[in-house]
């Protein structure tokens, strides 16, 4: 198979050596010839076919054949191809849709199939999938093989990204709009009339997610980074103490106290309402253990419970406490690795995030060790987006490997992804879309496309055309190189 | 997520240090002033505007009158800017309890420069007196009163109820350095005019008053020359990345209307393959041996058709530009081309210059200096002019980039008597994680050693750009 792939790759190469296929990421298998076949836009049409199981009135469908139609033929003019190029008298005037099996009013989930067979040649212009998941994932790689003229948010299907993890609230601030306890919300949010996550918000994003295929995985992070929970949840966080003072500062959640758990209980029941993805994140990185240690009730807490001077011990108990709370409603679980490094007991279907680059080891050790301990696996360590420097580190987010480590072909099985994070610090609505993209499509690739797409030279000119076409559908993807495209960012 | 170590402590710790410098008073009214005038007087007794009734408008003293447009355009501006964009509150006019701030009157001194480019000498003083019901802003030139505009737009705020607020207060300010520029390269990546205007906007909020339009250099040509089209017609990325005589035109007024310069750099002999896609000849055919290998290196300094080239050339940007200076590059020039090349070798011979380059690229920039007189116009040079013993003439400016041990090279150029820029450390384009505005800030631009070199020289044009150990007002 690698044999072929790289004939293939020379000859897609060749096709398009003269004009580039803003191709991204690169498919798993692809074919081409150098036939052309004209679209005009007044002829076209998505179509489902007569056997699919989506069929007319499948909302994630419709929408996105509107949503194709857009990008495809928003703007005025068609494209006129080169004469002197081989041209086919055929015009393509319909994309046929076969969907396998139903589900287009569910939610995308880990295990959907998003498998696609996209076919164009002169008997037929075919797009088949399992799901409606692989239609959508078929419809951009279609919209992609489509030059057209010079003409979204979408941004993230255009990458074919398929999970929307939500930090939600942090130290700073508590936007979150919680039902069960508005004080949360009132006393948390930077300002409560303003910045804001309303319920109508969230149902909103999570079913644009949905249209797009994309899973919203939200995390509500505790017991550390939770600052922002004290103001309206007097009594959940730490007190922590100057010698036998309360020192008037808090720290991480109090583990010891029956309320903490009645509270966690009430709030993740809502949480479970509102978010319908099977998994939610709990968070539990980066606890700092001494406000815990500077408290005498949690002092005497430890040597009731036996646990001497080991906090992780501590953590460890609250961690399986909300474990246990967060499997009652029926949801899987996504930590971050502390969880596992600090040898919380948690059950064997929870999900592992990696995040860390060097300590306690490398990330690429942590994914040998948590897949040997039979966990699944989710990288980020070497995909913090938020940690800019100058020049072109994309090449270094694309040549991670998240395979790369020691271990069985059943090991290497449960890292099921990974995630390029956008931490907050320093990025808001100014600048989050530069700072994401391009930069995010190299993580894209490198987690959709085979092991063996990794040539620099190959991928630089691809993404380089990939993210003139982010520019043209309206996203304000920042330059990889020196260079420019057909169509500039403009301020209005 | 990761370390916080730089997070809430730092950032607390910042707070405080700021907090201790800031004279207490009205907290908000402090706020929002940037960059700190050089003497700030504010009352605790506060005025409130009405947008209806409040208006800016001349002075009956004034030498300048309703005639001048670069102020008529600026009160309309700094209108919109104090009122245009925050929430309006449709209430009685008079139900506050504060006395209203009814007028801004503007007043300039000296004969206004109303209708002139500004320039380096240009005096942006102005003094700004807040007090009902008619506030007084006086300034030498126009220059002073666009940054006085400025300050004032930045000292009114909204109070909770949606009043617009302004503190009394005593403002004197004037520039601690006269040139404070911004690059942009138009070359690398083409920015659109809007995106300019924009800069020059934003460059206008922080009292910057120099546009350093590096605006060529080897990935494309985008200045489109009128006696030599085929420069950008062969140059450019594309036909439509391309700046027009009226898009040069639009940007150099946009600025004059804000008080800044334009500074065209048209970079030479090396960062100039784009120059060579439309102009035959003007670029060094590198050699492969005997052969040329079929690539160009740096403008071929040896031919007349290059120095009539340039003469032409920049004869244009002189007529284009209106700024006394110009800024003609003469960094990273590389030797490889022209030492492969057989003419040049002979040349070489021929001048006596060895096998010393530099003495080829001190050849070609005299010549171009000469060039740039002839059109009666000032010159910009990067530091390797310098370092490379280019005689240069009193007043060329030499821009410091380099950021190994900067200072000394600022000791060196000013102590031959040049006047520098100071770029070296405030490479902005060197993105990196976390809060770098502090590094910048930190920059003290005359910790160099030079002590005796103050040259404060106000004459033909000539001015002092950097003061050594002479302690500022300001410090």
């Amino acid at each position: 198979m690698a044999g072929s792939a790289l004939w293939f790759f020379l000859l897609l190469a060749a096709a398009l050596a003269g004009r580039a296929t803003a191709l991204w990421p690169w498919p798993q298998y692809i074919q081409t010839s150098d036939l052309r076949y004209p679209i005009f836009p007044h002829n076209f049409q998505f179509q489902y076919h007569v056997s699919s199981a989506a069929q007319p009135g499948c909302s994630v469908l419709d929408e996105a054949f509107q949503r194709y139609r857009d990008l495809l033929f928003g703007s005025d003019f068609w494209h006129r191809p080169d004469p002197a190029e081989k041209q086919h008298t055929l015009e393509i005037n319909s994309l046929v849709i076969h969907v396998a099996t139903p589900g287009c009013d569910q939610l995308p989930s880990l295990e959907s199939a998003e498998n696609y067979t996209l076919t164009i040649n002169d008997e037929q212009n075919f797009l088949f999938s399992e799901t409606v998941w692989g239609a959508l994932r078929g419809l951009e790689t279609f919209s992609q093989l489509v030059w057209r003229s010079p003409e979204g948010t979408d941004v993230m299907a255009y990458s074919k990204f398929n999970v929307f993890h939500w930090h939600m609230v942090d130290d700073p601030s508590f936007p979150y709009e919680s039902f069960t306890f508005p004080e949360l919300t009132r006393k948390g949010s930077y300002n409560p009339a303003t910045h804001i996550y309303t319920a109508q918000d969230v149902k909103e994003v999570i079913e644009y997610a949905r249209l797009r295929g994309i899973r919203v995985l939200v995390e509500f992070d505790t017991p550390g980074h939770t600052q922002s929970w004290g103001p309206g949840a007097p009594g959940l966080l730490t007190p922590c103490y100057s010698g036998s003072q309360p020192s008037g500062t808090f720290g991480p959640v109090n583990p010891i106290l029956n309320s903490t758990y009645e509270f966690m209980s009430t709030f993740f029941l809502e949480v479970s309402s509102v978010f319908p993805d099977f998994y939610l994140h709990l968070g539990g990185d980066e606890v700092d253990f001494s406000c815990w240690k500077s408290n005498p009730d949690i002092q005497d807490f430890m040597k009731k419970k036996g646990f001497g001077n080991d906090f992780k011990k501590l953590e460890s108990f609250y961690i399986q406490t909300l474990l246990d709370i967060v499997s009652a409603y029926g949801k899987g679980y996504v930590v971050w690795q502390e969880v596992f490094d600090n040898k919380v007991k948690v059950r064997p279907d929870t999900i592992i995030q990696v995040w860390r680059e060097e300590a306690p080891v490398s990330y690429m050790k942590e994914l040998e060790l948590v897949t040997n301990a039979s966990f699944r696996a989710l990288l980020s360590a070497p995909w913090y987006l938020n940690h800019i420097t100058y020049g072109p580190d994309w090449e270094k987010v694309y040549m991670v490997e998240p395979l790369a480590f020691d271990g069985t072909p059943e090991q290497k099985a449960l890292v099921i992804g990974g995630e390029a994070c956008m931490w907050g610090e320093y990025v808001d609505s100014t600048n989050l879309v530069p700072r994401l993209w391009p930069r995010a499509g190299a993580v894209a690739e490198r987690l959709w496309s085979s092991k063996l797409v990794t040539n620099l030279d190959f991928a630089s000119k691809r993404l380089a055309d990939f993210r003139c076409e982010l520019l043209r559908r309206g996203i304000q993807a920042q330059p990889l190189n020196v260079g420019y495209c057909e169509q500039e960012f403009e301020e209005t | 997520m990761e370390q916080r170590g730089w997070g809430l402590p730092r950032l607390l710790g910042l707070l405080a240090l700021l907090a201790v410098q800031v004279p207490r008073s009205s907290a908000s009214s402090y706020m929002g002033l940037w960059p700190l005038p050089l003497s700030v007087e504010m009352s605790p007794r506060l005025l409130r505007l009405s947008p209806e009734n409040f208006h800016i408008g001349h002075d009956s003293s004034s030498t300048a009158g309703p005639s001048c447009t670069i102020l008529q355009e600026a009160f309309r501006r700094y209108y919109d800017y104090i009122f245009g964009f925050y929430k309006w509150h449709r209430g009685p006019a008079k139900s506050h309890a504060a006395p209203e701030l009814e007028q801004l009157l503007v007043s300039v001194v000296l004969d206004s420069q109303c209708n002139a480019f500004p320039n380096v000498s240009s005096d942006e003083s102005y003094s700004l007196l807040v007090k009902g019901p008619v506030a007084i802003l006086k300034a030498n030139r126009v220059w002073g009163v666009l940054r006085g505009l400025e300050t004032f737009s930045q000292l009114i705020y909204q109070d909770s109820y949606g009043t617009f607020t302004i503190n009394e207060s005593n403002i004197v300010d004037s520039p601690r350095f006269p040139h404070r520029g911004i690059l942009i390269d138009t070359a690398r990546h083409y920015l659109p005019v809007k995106t300019i205007l924009k800069t020059l906007d934003a460059m206008a909020f922080n009292k910057f008053n120099v546009l350093h339009w590096h605006i060529v250099d080897d990935q494309s040509f985008p200045y489109q020359s009128i006696t030599f089209p085929q420069l950008s017609n062969k140059g450019s990325y594309s036909l439509s990345h391309v700046y027009t005589p009226n898009d040069v035109r639009i940007v150099i007024e946009y600025a004059r209307l804000r008080g800044i310069r334009v500074i065209p750099e048209f970079d030479t002999p090396g960062h100039a393959q784009s120059w060579g896609k439309g102009q035959k000849d003007l670029l060094t055919p590198c050699y492969h041996g005997h052969t040329q290998s079929g690539t160009f290196g740096p403008i071929n300094p040896i031919l007349n058709t290059t120095y009539s080239f340039l003469s032409k050339f920049f004869n244009e940007i002189s007529t284009v530009f209106p700024d006394h200076f110009i800024h003609l590059g003469g960094d990273e020039v590389e030797f490889q081309c022209w030492e492969s090349n057989p003419d040049i070798q002979k040349f070489m011979q021929q001048k006596g210059f060895g096998t010393d380059f530099k003495k080829l690229e001190v050849f070609y920039i005299q010549k171009l200096f000469n060039i740039i007189s002839t059109v009666n116009k000032g010159s910009i040079v990067w530091q390797e002019v310098f370092d490379n013993n280019v005689k240069l003439q009193p007043g060329v400016v030499v821009q410091v980039w380099k950021y190994g041990d900067y200072a000394k090279e600022q000791s060196r150029v000013t102590a031959e008597g040049f006047p520098v820029l100071l770029s070296a450390p405030w490479y902005l384009d060197y993105i990196s994680y976390g809060q770098d505005w502090v590094k910048y800030y930190n920059v003290e631009p005359l910790d160099f050693d030079g002590l005796g070199q103050v040259l404060l020289v106000r004459d033909s044009g000539v001015v002092k750009m950097s003061e050594a150990h002479r302690m500022p007002t300001r410090d």
